[in-house]
């Protein structure tokens, strides 16, 4: 019989104005991984800082009692301290300084000051041997993928004696081979006695480690699912509140002519400009119509859209785009904005938002022309742009003078979103458009996209999550290694068949 | 530096129209921290007017004042920009010195007969200054070179040349009257004097300075002509918003904001008036002033500055040429640094090697004792403005003291700290 190692009980926080958690029940059993899911929003990011004592102890009601003993958490270094660590979604590391350095940042083997290195070196050796990487301690961190910079993030947090492992939304940024291998590491750990809190989106990867998993929606404990009831319909049900039949918006594609051509697409590499990065690629979209790019990460699609996006990505860019038959100009951003093309990015925080800014701002700023005459701003008009555009785009807000910066991750993309609507473009790249956001969110992004199919828009959809693409586009092409190496109507794709494409390009590519 | 000393952004002072009654309050708060700044200067000046015994206020003290501190303001407008875009100037000073020389000697030194007419002059000195703008900001937008460094160069450089110019330590001048007058001018009074009360005569049959009580009217009326569109355009605008549906600021607190606001206004302008009329830098100030609060706060160029600073990546990504807005911001810096280096020299009446040195460091304080952002994205025109005269009452009210200039950097250091700790500590509890 399993124990209890840790226990939150009631806990209820209040922001200003907003009840953030209210008695919330959370018991995590010793040796297990225990899910949390939720929608964005629902508090569990709150949930996990109240843990870690990010929010310290008074600024909350309930309990915390981690191994029989109540704690008060007066910051992240008390619940450090006693061995619960949190790895966050937005990595802490610093790019510039090796391994070691990282992992031993501020807790360094040193007498007085002088750090010794042999040591830190053959720890830090150890421990990433545990986490199952290669890398010499001595690497710098900007040298290795974010795959391995979670691993890095876990080796750090082993180094902490760490009874408690919170991975919030580890597998958010890396690619399948990499989340696999994250996920096969935290059922080693498992193995050997640890005790993990997973906080994620993907519930096939819930699905396949969890022993428990709770629900959260609206800062309330929805119920805690034993390993014996978890599915991922199941969860649906419980994270919205409804159950959701379809989990893609019913659509009927009605589709014309060819608008968007790309033609022999080439690509080098800014920095290593030996390194062709883009392959001849071709490639078009008919009026109307939803166009998936599967494919992996580091598969190019995001280079391939940004440099089609007015060069916004890499040099000796050869080959040519047309729209409706006549030769594109897409030398430059506000070029390709001017000829209706639209790239909405798969980063929103460093690429698509001003977040010290608010939504009004946000909304109108690839289209400022379209709020002023002569340059000058009609305050009225561009008011009525931004409700206009969190009504349709359904951007929960309390005011369009809400700083983007405080809005959920699916907010702050509807938000994106927004921005290009009212750019008004023909053609529409979403890039990974639904990262990091939840379930229900998702849905709303699906609706819009199959609205905008519905207007005639030609539509471009890069996603890593194949299921996803399955259900909202019309065709799929498949991308590795900077080529195209399918293309298939979504009616008879399916993740096998994308897959297959994949490993047939690389056994062509080695050939 | 990861300080960020951010008030809220502008956000104007209007919620949507389904707040209900927490409009009222939010208002208020929003507006409190809006002209907060401006309730300390009018604190710092009551302050300075109480421990100088009434000298601050005098008319010709506030002509002074007005007088001493305009290029830094002038300067500050550029500056306020440049912060915003994300980036900084070091090297304002000189070029601000250095202009100076140029025009002294175009008009003092070099036979260039109509050339070395003060308005000619004049204008060449924007130009150069444009041209050094744009050499400096070219390497800032286009070669990525940190704008520390470029301008740190460019400090140098140009007090270098300004001192070379001037031949060595010596000064140049005198300069000629009417290009003194942009700075120690006052506008004519095409109206004509109002006698209120007429100068004492004494025995020697010649009237007391300073007795009596003479209005320069069209100071007076000029001001009320200010003052009254003002209230107009500030009551349009609200007009205009309830028309489309959106809440206004509360009506009590618009009538107070405007009433207190065009009273002091008008107090100052009766000062003024009681002097000898508007300084002619002050209506300079007045009209630069009011271009580039349009600018930034209605114009889409201003507006992608803010977004440029906020999110450089995504700006770029927005449409936005990141590097032309980052030359222009260059340019427009370095045209107003040469009308500082003009205000200066026509204030002095000459060109000396060190005219403007160190007043980079005085006009970059008052863009961030006006709240603006270390790192880029958030500042206001009005801020800077607000935060110029704090640091210039500060300065004249402390000499009029008689504290030793030593200890008046002190404060003027703790006052920009405290400025900006204050802000922070007020954005943290938001």
């Amino acid at each position: 019989m399993a124990s209890t190692i840790l226990e939150m009980r009631d806990i209820t926080k209040t922001f200003p104005g907003v009840k953030a958690l209210s008695n919330v029940n959370l018991s995590v059993e010793e040796g297990e991984i225990h899910a949390i899911v939720g929608e964005n929003g629902a508090g569990k990011s709150t949930l996990m800082k109240v843990l870690s004592g990010v929010y310290p102890s008074g600024t909350y009601d309930g309990q915390i009692i981690f191994r029989g003993q109540e704690c008060n958490f007066k910051g992240i270094h008390d619940s450090e301290h006693i061995g619960i660590v949190i790895i966050h979604q937005e990595l802490a590391l610093v790019p510039m300084l090796s391994i070691a350095e990282n992992i031993f940042l501020g807790n360094e083997h040193a007498s007085y000051g002088v750090i010794d290195w042999d040591a830190n070196e053959t720890r830090t050796a150890a421990l990433l041997k545990k986490v199952g990487l290669k890398e010499d301690p001595k690497t710098l961190i900007t040298n290795i993928g974010v795959g391995k910079q979670q691993l890095v993030e876990i080796a750090k947090a082993l180094s902490k004696e760490v009874k408690l492992l919170i991975l919030d939304e580890p597998t958010a940024s890396l690619s399948e081979k990499d989340s696999q291998a994250l996920l096969d590491l935290l059922l080693e750990f498992k193995r050997q006695g640890m005790t993990s809190i997973l906080i994620s989106h993907k519930l096939n990867e819930v699905n396949r480690v969890a022993d428990k998993v709770t629900v959260i929606r609206d800062g309330r404990t929805i119920e805690t699912l034993p390993r014996k009831d978890i599915s991922e319909d199941r969860i649906i049900t419980s994270m919205v509140g409804r159950s959701l039949d379809d989990r893609y918006p019913p659509r009927e594609p009605q589709i014309g002519d060819v608008i968007f051509e790309v033609r022999d697409w080439s690509v080098y590499h800014p920095i290593h400009p030996e390194r062709q990065v883009i392959k001849n690629v071709n490639l078009n979209v008919r009026k109307g119509e939803v166009v998936g790019i599967a494919g992996l990460m580091g598969a190019g699609r995001t280079e391939f859209a940004m440099s089609l996006f007015g060069r916004s990505y890499g040099r000796h860019i050869t080959g040519e785009v047309s729209l409706h038959g006549k030769p594109l100009d897409l030398s430059s951003v506000s070029k390709a904005v001017e000829n209706r093309i639209a790239y909405v990015t798969e980063d929103r925080k460093t690429y698509g938002l001003n977040l010290i800014d608010h939504i009004k701002h946000n909304v109108t700023l690839a289209n400022l022309g379209g709020v002023s005459s002569r340059g000058v701003i009609d305050d009225m008009r561009e008011m009525s742009v931004a409700n206009d555009y969190r009504k349709k785009t359904n951007i929960r807000a309390s005011s369009v003078y809400q700083l983007t910066g405080n809005l959920s991750g699916g907010n702050q993309q509807k938000v994106v979103l927004s921005k290009w609507l009212f750019a008004d473009p023909e053609v529409l790249i979403l890039d990974e458009p639904t990262r990091g956001i939840d379930v229900g969110a998702k849905y709303e992004i699906y609706t819009i996209i199959a609205r905008l199919a519905a207007e005639g828009k030609a539509i471009i959809v890069i996603s890593s999550e194949m299921p996803e693409l399955l259900g909202i586009s019309d065709r799929i092409y498949v991308m590795n290694e900077g080529r195209i190496v399918g293309e298939m109507a979504a009616s008879d794709a399916s993740q096998e068949k994308i897959m297959r494409a994949i490993v047939r390009g690389e056994g062509k590519k080695a050939s | 530096m990861s300080t960020e000393s951010a008030p809220a952004p502008q956000s104007g002072t209007a919620e949507d129209v389904k707040q209900g009654p927490r409009i009222a309050v939010s208002a208020l708060t929003t507006n409190l921290r809006e002209y907060g700044l401006i309730i300390a200067l009018i604190v710092i000046m009551l302050f300075f007017q109480y421990t100088t015994s009434g000298t601050l206020f005098k008319p010709v003290n506030l002509s002074n004042l007005v007088q001493q501190n305009s290029f830094i303001i002038v300067m500050a407008l550029g500056m306020l920009l440049v912060i915003v875009a994300g980036y900084i100037d070091l090297s304002v000073g000189s070029v601000a010195g250095f202009i100076g020389a140029l025009a002294a000697m175009m008009m003092v030194i070099w036979p260039l007969g109509i050339f070395s007419n003060p308005l000619v002059v004049s204008i060449v000195c924007l130009i150069v200054g444009a041209l050094i703008g744009a050499a400096q900001g070219y390497w800032i937008a286009y070669h990525k070179i940190p704008s520390f460094i470029v301008t740190l160069a460019g400090m140098l450089i140009f007090r270098g040349i300004c001192q070379a110019l001037l031949g060595g330590g010596s000064s140049v001048g005198p300069l000629p009257d009417s290009f003194k007058a942009l700075s120690s001018g006052f506008i004519p009074d095409v109206i004509g004097p109002l006698t209120l009360i007429p100068p004492t005569v004494n025995a020697a049959g010649k009237t007391i300075v300073g007795s009596g009580l003479t209005l320069h009217m069209t100071t007076i009326v000029l001001g009320l002509i200010a003052v009254l569109a003002y209230a107009y355009f500030g009551f349009r605008t609200r007009r205009k918003r309830e028309r489309h549906g959106y809440e206004a600021e509360p009506f009590p607190l618009f009538v107070i904001k405007t009433l207190v606001g065009g009273a002091l206004a008008l107090f100052l302008v009766f000062q003024f008036a009681s002097y000898r009329g508007l300084p002619v830098v002050l209506l300079v100030m007045g009209v630069l002033i009011s271009l580039f609060v349009f600018v930034t706060k209605r114009m889409t160029i201003g507006r992608r500055i803010y977004a440029m600073g906020g999110n450089a990546k995504a700006a770029q990504l927005s449409g936005i040429n990141t590097e032309r807005l980052t030359l222009l911001v260059f340019i427009n810096m370095g045209v107003l640094s040469a009308l500082g280096g003009l205000i200066i020299a026509a204030r002095l009446g000459q060109a000396v090697p060190a005219a403007g040195l160190g007043s980079e460091l005085d006009v970059i304080a008052a863009v961030f004792i006006g709240g603006a952002s270390a790192m880029g994205g958030v500042g206001q025109v009005i801020g800077a403005v607000v935060g110029g005269f704090i640091m210039g009452v500060m300065n004249n009210g402390m000499s009029i003291m008689g504290v030793n200039v030593d200890w008046q950097q002190v404060v003027k250091g703790l006052v920009l700290l405290g400025a900006v700790i204050f802000d922070v500590y007020n954005k943290n509890k938001a």
